[in-house]
């Protein structure tokens, strides 16, 4: 590997940038593609699959055998609410390789004896959500059911890229919450972003298995083509 | 995407920055229950230092030792183990699988 190429990994890395390294494993010739180039590339049908899969693995074209290696950014969860539905989402998520925050801005309920081992921050979404960066490889859900709190993190959350956002609510509350959003001028392509009621239908009932249904459908969004994600 | 060891990198631009040979031993194709899933590696520098893993740890002596070479010649090279063998049960692994391992200096 040329130290130029190693470089652009480690540049591109840093930057939170997925990309794809591809090696000729017959003579060791290699080139580096980036996320943004994907689509114009003669492999372009390999490599978005290989990306989305976070998969690494070796593909035949025309008789040379390729190793796609690629390097996605770690997904993150942000997780707006320290409530019952979190204690269980926040480990699960972690031990799905989930890089965890949970933002609530009521001290008593952030607390870390409630929420061993997780970044917690006690602060309104204003304060809390600027600097985590939310990009493309966040996943965002609010699970307060109060509009004080979980409005305002939807509206940050709906002006970023992220590639999933979640509400939890009945469909009722979920009518009233899109008024209240569409007031605040978010369009109706916004509120089709957010899904709600959150989770795969599962029929969940416990905090447990709610948060095995949020994390079955960010799992979808994430690995699934588009078309059938939705 | 989740989990990876990510710093070897950094630690394989570091060393070569600073002059020293370096190589990536990188798992290119697994069969059977192989320990590291495709995609993982391990950095080797010229003095014999590596961070890293490919196969969580029946084989990296090896690689290491192959890696030296790659060091010396420049040359490219494929490995392939089998990690079936008696060393991988008594060290309690979750044995039966095949790797190749894709062996490169970094120039």
């Amino acid at each position: 590997m040329n130290l130029a190429t190693l470089s652009a990994i480690n540049a591109e890395r840093a930057a939170r940038r997925p990309v794809i390294v591809v090696t000729d494993i017959g003579n060791g010739a290699q080139r580096l593609v980036k996320a943004v180039d994907i689509a114009r590339d003669p492999l372009h049908i390999e490599l978005e699959r290989h990306l989305r899969m976070g998969k690494s693995s070796v593909i035949e074209v025309e008789g040379r055998k390729l190793f796609l290696n690629v390097y996605a950014p770690t997904a993150k969860l942000v997780i707006i609410g320290a409530v019952h539905i979190s204690q269980a989402l926040a480990p699960l998520a972690r031990s799905l390789g989930y890089d965890v925050t949970v933002v609530d801005p009521r001290s008593a309920f952030a607390s870390p004896a409630r929420f061993p081992d997780v970044r917690l921050i006690a602060e309104w979404p204003d304060v809390a959500l600027p600097p985590l960066n939310i990009d493309h490889y966040t996943a965002f859900v609010a699970l307060t059911h109060d509009p004080k709190i979980d409005d305002p993190a939807l509206l940050h959350a709906l002006e970023r890229d992220c590639f999933y956002i979640g509400a939890l609510g009945s469909r009722n509350t979920h009518g009233q919450r899109a008024v209240r959003l569409k007031a605040k001028g978010v369009s109706e392509a916004g509120i089709e972003r957010i899904h709600a009621p959150i989770g795969l239908e599962i029929g969940a009932i416990t905090p447990a298995e709610i948060a095995v249904a949020i994390m079955a459908e960010i799992t979808a969004q994430l690995r699934l083509p588009k078309a059938s994600a939705a | 995407m989740l989990d990876r060891d990510e710093d070897i990198l950094k630690a394989a631009e570091s060393w070569a920055e600073a002059g020293k040979g370096v190589a990536l031993a990188t798992v290119v194709e697994t069969w059977g229950s192989a320990p590291r899933p495709a995609g993982s590696g391990l950095v080797v520098n010229e003095d014999g230092t590596f961070l890293g893993s490919v196969s969580g740890g029946c084989v990296e002596g090896a690689v290491v030792t192959e890696a030296l070479d790659v060091i010396s010649s420049g040359a490219p090279r494929m490995l392939e183990f089998g990690v079936a063998d008696e060393a991988a049960w008594t060290v309690g692994l979750s044995c039966g699988g095949r790797i190749r391992v894709f062996v490169e200096k970094v120039v």
